[in-house]
């Protein structure tokens, strides 16, 4: 068995390289894009050099200058409204699926510290209100406003209206059913038993349909499509719808690996909805808002293609760190530590086109909301990143492991990178649909200090905490009891930081709401984009 | 349209490759592995006592796969026991190895408490048994009677705990979870480890709950 894993293992690697190689040659010999030219195509025509940001008042929108540039603007003022009912659904239901998430894990995180609390019902023991909290953020309010922010920017990316948009709309509602009824399954006791994966296959089946019917519209829309380049956020886009009705599929396959090969592919599929899911649509989300925000293209388009193939080849192998020191062969566990740590490549690629592009601007972020959730989630996305690079290293691991570190990563990646993100696109999107200006733009500031208060909080307590919790398991000196009791404080302090998450959330579900129903005072600002401001421009 | 294509497909492939690596290579060579000869398989009600066990999210808290000593030498020092091996999981379906400690490593619980009344007492109120302990109760998993009936399980609990009258009967429930934490023993020997772990398999002086 062992010469044919060492030789596999060595075509692995050599696969990779040479993907590496061949990519960095078709670059540089100009096969794949015209570089620069590329990373314009976001821009309209003349719109280069002038901000895109429907959620700040006091900024003039770009019109166009000459009938020709107008017509651009309006085109995609037409290709926005293509996708409204689509995209409304689908983040409508994330909103009420976040508040619902966000209610789970404050009990979760109570029951840590008190455990009586709401002991008599069976419906609400901490082994099923933390899996539906897991669930219902993950698959209920991540998922499903990633896809709505993708369902509204393929259409812009590919400027054309969205084709198929009723399927996407289909889609959502076979999504929420699955929801519905994986959470219930679940608070019923009827968990698959495995972490990621706790709704009974049967009702992933939903998901699987639920999410190749949003595929159909942008199969439909690309091929419609009017841009020469492919702009770097399609390609995060695109990979990412192919690749989770896939991994989602795979891992369900009923009873087919039992034992610990069954933890395989459990983390294997873990990490992937991470890495292969909310990961790309996060950054694609990222490489769109931050250079539309500034009016200026991404430093490197070179950069952003090597950053995308090298995530994908590494990412997809990552998934047995969250097995070290198990029961499992040690050539697999160190074959994703070992793609673990290449993971910076992506990331520093990443980085440096995010954070570049921002140099000399950081001033927007004082008055833009949406600029300064979508950066901060950017950069929290190369802090996560690095911070699990060096998780993943044996001897970072054998500590961090079991503890309550892990699930400070956890929330520093899902939410300080990619619930933040989700944020700022949310208030970026929202005007284009409505046609109607964010009512109170105090709540947006409330709201963003809220929950940045509220996780800096979680994030560092339960990291410092971890990290004792860690390396005292190591030694059995310390008695089991007397660690426990050294964490309390930590989970006490996530209680607080986790009850200013969920106030913010209910700050933002309520002015979504509003936006929704149109309330607040309709000021002519120029923000809005209406098709009569036109006339003032020319 | 091409160029779409082309990046799908890409990604596709990219996926099949890790898929080959992390699914299909693991599993060939694992349900190879030799499967220990002391390994009884689960009877009947320890395997109700699993779905209870997976039901109620046991697993959030607690692992079952001690690592090994000259890697994580706390985790045989509590009396966790041996490292495990793929073998141990033969009969594990779904497997339930964990990702926390928020309570203590069960791989070895039924050797470390072999007691029936321990592990129920344990159940219906940690804190009966362990001052401070953050486990929830579950007392969903017990009746409260006046007068126990012929053949049920009564559960003694100590005051300020129990009821004020009457008993605390066990469930089927309960007492298949408690019957699954006895079977939670791998204290044989796994012929596939490199070397004899020591013979000191006993549970520790330590006592970790
Ligand atoms: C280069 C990038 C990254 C690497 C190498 C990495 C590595 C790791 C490692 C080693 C663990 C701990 C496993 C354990 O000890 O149990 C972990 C856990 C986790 N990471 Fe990352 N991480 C990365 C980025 C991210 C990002 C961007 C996100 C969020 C989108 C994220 C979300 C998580 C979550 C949710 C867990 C906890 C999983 C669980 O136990 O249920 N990570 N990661
Ligand atoms: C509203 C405030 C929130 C609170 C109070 C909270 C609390 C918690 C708690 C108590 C756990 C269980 C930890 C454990 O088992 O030890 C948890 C797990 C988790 N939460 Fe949250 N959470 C919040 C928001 C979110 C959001 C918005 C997301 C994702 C977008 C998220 C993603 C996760 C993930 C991925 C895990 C699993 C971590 C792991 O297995 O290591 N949480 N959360």
């Amino acid at each position: 068995m062992t010469p044919t894993i060492a030789i596999l293992l060595i075509i692995t690697f050599v696969l990779s390289t040479v993907g590496l190689l061949l990519l960095i040659w078709s670059i540089a010999n100009n096969q794949f894009s015209h570089g620069q030219a590329a990373a314009r195509t976001i821009f309209s025509p003349g719109e280069e050099g002038h901000s895109e940001d429907p959620a700040r008042p006091s900024d003039p929108t770009f019109t166009g200058n000459t009938s020709e540039q107008t017509a651009a603007i309006e085109a995609r003022w037409t290709a926005d409204q293509s996708s409204r009912t689509a995209v409304l659904t689908w983040l409508s239901s994330s909103v009420f699926w976040l508040l619902l998430g966000s209610f789970f894990g404050l009990a979760s995180s109570i029951k840590m510290h008190l455990p009586e609390f709401l002991t008599a019902s069976e419906f609400l023991t901490f082994g099923r209100i933390r899996p539906v909290h897991l669930n219902a953020v993950t698959y209920g309010w991540a998922s499903m406003a990633g896809i709505g922010v993708a369902l509204f920017l393929i259409p812009r990316l590919f400027k054309t209206p969205l084709v198929g948009g009723k399927y996407a709309v289909i889609g959502g509602f076979i999504w929420n059913i699955g929801l519905v009824l994986g959470l219930s399954a679940i608070t019923l006791g009827l968990s698959d038993g495995e972490e990621w994966l706790e709704f009974p296959w049967q009702i992933d089946i939903l998901f699987v349909v639920g999410g190749a019917l949003c595929a159909v519209p942008l199969l439909l829309t690309a091929a419609n499509r009017k841009v020469e380049h492919l702009y770097v956020t399609s390609w995060y886009l695109m990979a990412a719808l192919v690749w989770f009705p896939f991994l989602f599929l795979i891992a369900n396959l009923p009873f087919a690996f039992p034992g610990a090969s069954g933890a395989t592919v459990n983390w294997w599929f873990a990490h992937n909805v991470l890495g292969l899911w909310v990961t790309p649509i996060g950054i694609g989300i990222a490489y769109y808002m931050i250079p539309k925000i500034l009016g200026r293209p991404i430093i490197s388009y070179q950069l952003s293609l090597i950053g995308f193939w090298s995530l994908a080849l590494f990412y997809s192998q990552v998934g047995i760190h969250h097995l070290i020191g198990g029961p499992i062969p040690t050539w697999l566990v160190t074959l994703s530590i070992v793609h673990s740590v290449m993971m910076s490549i992506p990331v520093i690629t990443v980085a440096i086109n995010h954070h570049g592009t921002m140099m000399g601007n950081f001033s927007r972020l004082k008055d833009s909301p949406t600029l300064r959730f979508v950066w901060i989630g950017a950069l929290m996305y190369t802090v996560a990143s690095l911070q699990g690079s060096m998780e993943a290293l044996r001897s970072i691991n054998v500590i961090t492991h079991f503890t309550h570190y892990t699930v400070a990563h956890a929330h520093l990646g899902m939410y300080a990178f990619l619930s933040f993100i989700l944020f700022g696109a949310v208030y970026f999107i929202m005007p284009r649909l409505t046609n109607w200006e964010w009512p109170w733009r105090k709540l947006i500031s409330l709201h963003f200090w809220l929950v940045s208060i509220g996780i800096l909080i979680y994030v560092v307590s339960l990291t410092i905490a971890g990290w004792k919790q860690g390396v005292a398991l190591l030694d059995a000196a310390m008695p089991f009891m007397d660690i426990v009791k050294m964490t309390l404080p930590a989970l006490q302090a996530r209680t607080v930081g986790g009850a200013l998450m969920t106030l913010g959330h209910l700050v933002f579900a309520f002015h979504f709401i509003a936006m929704l129903m149109r309330r607040g005072a309709a000021t002519e600002q120029p923000t809005l984009f209406r098709p009569a401001t036109k006339e003032n421009a020319q | 349209m091409k160029r779409a294509l082309a990046i799908m497909v890409g990604a596709a492939l990219i996926l099949l490759l890790a898929t080959l690596t992390l699914v299909v290579m693991p599993y060939l060579q694992m349900s190879a592995e030799q499967v220990p000869p002391d390994l009884k398989p689960y009877t009947e009600q320890q395997q109700r006592g699993r779905q209870v066990y997976i039901a109620n999210g046991c697993v959030y808290c607690h692992s079952q796969q001690p690592r090994d000593p000259s890697f994580a030498p706390g985790d045989k020092d509590r009396g966790w026991g041996r490292p495990s091996v793929p073998g141990d999981y033969a009969y594990d379906e779904p497997h339930l190895l964990g990702t926390m400690r928020t309570g203590p490593d069960l791989f070895n619980i039924g050797a470390r408490q072999p007691s029936i009344d321990w592990q129920l007492m344990h159940l219906y109120n940690p804190r009966a048994i362990i001052k401070g302990s953050i486990m929830p109760s579950y007392p969903f998993l017990f009746r409260h009677v006046e007068e126990p009936a012929e053949g049920d399980k009564v559960v003694n609990i100590p005051p300020p705990y129990g009821p004020e009258t009457g008993k605390i009967v066990a469930t089927e429930d309960a007492l298949a979870l408690a019957e699954y934490m006895l079977a939670l023993d791998h204290t044989y020997p796994a012929p596939t480890l490199p070397k004899k772990p020591p013979n000191s398999d006993e549970p520790k002086e330590n006592r970790a709950p």
